[in-house]
């Protein structure tokens, strides 16, 4: 699936967006296997109660499911208006 | 209903205008528009980031909520993303209803609505640098009042 950062989440990971191999189930499970495998992403995800999820473009929580997901997006509270 | 998320200036008085020109069930027309304003001093530019794609579906259903709630016979959502001057007009709404309170009404959930549930995410360049806008606590409480 592609996972998706945006604003600060996108500076401290690095990058705008990545294809990830994943058999997570839940928004959660690819959130603990991303801090696990860089520090960048620790850090990023350190407290996750600063973060939003949306799964295919619409907003959720971190149980989601991701059982056949195509997109993941990780950002902060937005600041629309 | 129309929806636009563009990195171009926008024309307040065009859009306005056209929205409002040969209404006949509405006799109300409201309109809101967010400027770039500069309050602490020292603001060079706002920067805003948007996610290509579902922003204009978050708009679009926000849009839909407003115009099926308060029985709007139109309304209109245009936001900017990309480098914005001080002065320089973020987004505007506009809603036409039979009466003013529900236009008036209309426009303040658009508002609410967007500012928290829509992903555009600021940020303001100092001469310090730059730094993300962080949320608001009475932005997210003010989504209870509907």
């Amino acid at each position: 699936m592609d996972v998706l950062y945006f604003a600060w989440v996108r500076e401290r990971i690095g990058i705008p967006r990545e294809a990830v191999e994943t058999d997570a189930g839940t928004v959660m499970d690819l959130v603990k296997e991303l801090s696990g495998k860089e520090e960048r992403y620790a850090t990023a995800f350190a407290d996750i109660s600063a973060l939003r999820v949306a799964v295919d473009q619409q907003l959720t929580d971190f149980d989601a499911p991701l059982a056949g997901v195509r997109e993941v997006a990780f950002f902060p509270p937005m600041t629309g208006g | 209903m129309r929806v636009v998320v563009q990195d171009a200036p926008f024309d307040f008085g065009a859009e306005a205008a056209a929205f409002a020109d040969g209404r006949v069930v509405s006799g109300a027309v409201v309109t809101f528009t967010g400027i770039v304003r500069d309050v602490d001093g020292g603001l060079q530019a706002m920067e805003i980031e948007h996610y290509p794609g579902m922003t204009e579906a978050a708009l679009t259903d926000i849009a839909t909520q407003a115009v099926e709630r308060w029985s709007l016979e139109d309304a209109l959502v245009i936001h900017r993303h990309g480098r914005l001057n001080i002065g320089e007009m973020i987004m505007m709404v506009a809603t036409a209803s039979r009466h003013r309170k529900d236009a008036f009404e209309a426009a303040e959930f658009l508002m609410d609505y967007l500012k928290s549930r829509a992903p555009f995410w600021k940020r303001e360049l100092t001469a310090d640098g730059a730094a993300w806008v962080a949320a608001r606590e009475e932005d997210e409480d003010a989504l209870t009042r509907w």
